[in-house]
């Protein structure tokens, strides 16, 4: 390994860290709630009300939301990991710590949203564990699971980034996802099928991206869905490049963090 | 690299805010290699701006800077691996341990972390916080988290060392520490560039000297030059008593109580009209000094002559 690839893998390897370190320290805050709340989740959607829903696309009600909590769950952590790591960072001003250092945007970029989708795969992992207690998990798809969750996680991570970047105050890393995120979230089919709206907000539906993680998600666990899940992936990679490029322009322009 | 190369190099530096405010109006300035660099200046005067330019924390409108012969732009990691910066704010994570801070802050520079542990604790040592390693950063007094930023500074082992008034609101024994271990680093190769408003502080340590206000550099000599442009010096005699009796037509004087007497002496002037004075009243002299304000005077000077309302008076020896 060259020196300038050393230099930068170290320096990865060094905000990977502080980042796992950041919500590991904090757990009861970080990794606690989600499973505390989908447990809640589980109990009553599933349990409770879902025995009365009955099927959904071929599978108990509990099964059916399964895929969706977990994916709701990563993406919830995944952004708000990175977005109030970033603004805090900035707050603090420890961002400059890493400004005067000669640590490339991509190397920042890396490390951020790698601490978001540690923290994102963490709770998948809990959420998931958590749903065995009430559901027997199928997996129709391993790599579908796989590719599908870190590719989101990815994706909501560097979405944080973004927010962090532009957030000028506490606030504003709350208003995306209370107004914006949670919105999408419960109308992405994390609930219900697709199919059970009429025609127009199908095609409504369609523009919503968490519908596509969230079906992409569930092929992979019961091999049913609303939309082709390489069709899914396919978004999924889109969006991703599409974020990543837009938060390395932003940091490398130094919105946000240089006057 | 040669050694001839300035350790900065800035030529034309200008930088205009989103507001309009132009706060650097094309300055250039030079620091050698080894050298201890005071830049002073009013609040407001663009130090801070200059510095952050410098690394990296402010964009700039316009101009180059060079750091030990790499251009901040096309030779950025270069440039940025010479410089350790301890910025006017405490800007660590508070709820981080002094070990993760400064063992990270080397990590951001590509020093591995067996390495960086080592680093840790020489430079922990050095600065006397190694026995709080592990409490949290915001545990730490105003003096410990001075002296921590200075050892995360130091954590890559940069050839430039830049403190944005590294010594504000500590205790003197805290800062007189620190301006030892600042000699000390300066005396094995580190370039050093000062910025405070403690001018006691600058005349005591720094070799060269850059002032700046609104915008441009209105002096750059060094220590010495800039001394010597001063007609007079200022005694300061400790007296056993009587002070307030003495009457010396030739020089300006001041009681300043009974004990200490001021005399404002010409440079081509000897002391010997004052010893005579002393003999002749039988006053009995304890011990005498300069006064050490003479930068101020000079500053002050300086800045006025820019035609530049100071919106705040530099206070001897207080921060402001």
């Amino acid at each position: 390994m060259n020196i300038a690839a050393n230099r930068n893998f170290v320096a990865l390897k060094t905000i990977w860290v502080k980042e796992c370190t950041r919500f590991l320290r904090i757990w009861i805050q970080t990794l606690v709630p989600p499973a505390i709340t989908m447990s809640l989740y589980f109990v009553i959607f599933g349990n409770l009300i879902g025995k009365r829903i009955g099927e959904m696309g071929g599978f108990s009600y509990m099964e059916f939301i399964v895929p969706g909590l977990i994916m709701m769950s990563v993406i919830t952590s995944s952004y708000s990991n990175v977005s109030s790591s970033f603004f805090s960072a900035k707050f603090q001003r420890n961002v400059e710590e890493l400004l005067v250092a000669p640590v490339p945007t991509w190397v920042v970029i890396m490390g951020f949203v790698g601490g978001g989708v540690a923290r994102a795969l963490i709770i998948g992992v809990l959420v998931t564990c958590v749903s065995m207690f009430f559901v027997d998990v199928k997996i129709h798809s391993f790599f579908v699971i796989v590719v599908t969750l870190v590719l989101t996680s990815i994706l909501f991570a560097t979405a944080g980034l973004i927010n962090g970047i532009y957030a000028k105050n506490f606030d504003d890393i709350s208003v995306i996802p209370t107004f914006v995120l949670t919105p999408l979230t419960y109308l992405g089919g994390v609930f219900y099928s697709l199919t059970l709206l009429p025609d127009f907000w199908q095609v409504v539906s369609q523009a919503n991206p968490i519908v596509y993680m969230v079906n992409g998600f569930r092929y992979g666990f019961l091999g049913v869905s609303d939309v082709n899940h390489w069709t899914a992936i396919g978004l999924l990679i889109v969006f991703n490049i599409a974020l990543l490029s837009v938060a390395y322009q932003l940091l490398k322009k130094g919105v946000g963090i240089r006057s | 690299m040669s050694t001839t190369e300035k350790a900065l190099d800035i030529q034309g530096l200008e930088k205009t805010y989103a507001g309009g405010v132009k706060a650097l109006k094309g300055i250039n300035l030079q620091v050698e290699q080894g050298d201890f660099f005071a830049l002073l200046g009013p609040n407001g005067a663009g130090k801070s701006t200059t510095i952050g330019i410098i690394c990296s924390l402010v964009n700039k409108s316009s101009g180059t800077i060079s750091v030990f012969g790499n251009d901040s732009v096309t030779q950025e990691v270069a440039a940025k691996s010479c410089i350790g910066l301890v910025p006017q704010e405490f800007n660590f994570n508070q709820f981080e341990t002094l070990l993760q801070i400064v063992v990270n802050q080397a990590g951001y520079y590509g020093v591995p972390r067996k390495i960086a542990k080592i680093r840790a604790e020489k430079y922990l040592k050095q600065l006397e916080l190694w026995d709080k390693r592990n409490a949290n950063a915001r545990e730490l007094s105003g003096g410990m988290k001075r002296r921590l930023m200075i050892a995360r500074a130091l954590m890559h082992e940069p050839k430039m060392l830049i403190l944005d008034e590294p010594t504000a609101g500590v205790d003197i024994e805290v800062r007189r520490s620190m301006w030892a271990f600042l000699k000390d680093i300066n005396q094995q190769g580190v370039t050093i560039i000062l910025t405070t408003h403690y001018l006691e502080e600058a005349e005591m340590l720094c070799r060269n000297i850059a002032i700046i206000d609104n915008g441009v550099i209105v002096e750059n000599t060094s220590m010495k030059t800039l001394l010597s442009t001063l007609n007079l010096e200022t005694f300061v005699f400790d007296l056993a008593s009587g002070a307030k009796n003495i009457n010396i037509p030739e020089f300006e004087h001041r009681a300043i109580d009974d004990q200490t007497l001021e005399v404002d002496v010409p440079k081509d002037s000897g002391l010997n009209v004052v010893f005579e004075e002393f003999s002749a009243r039988k006053i009995k002299v304890m011990s005498m000094r300069n006064k050490a304000n003479r930068l101020e005077e000079l500053f002050v000077k300086l800045v006025k002559a820019n035609n530049t309302p100071s919106t705040e008076p530099i206070a001897k020896g207080e921060p402001t």
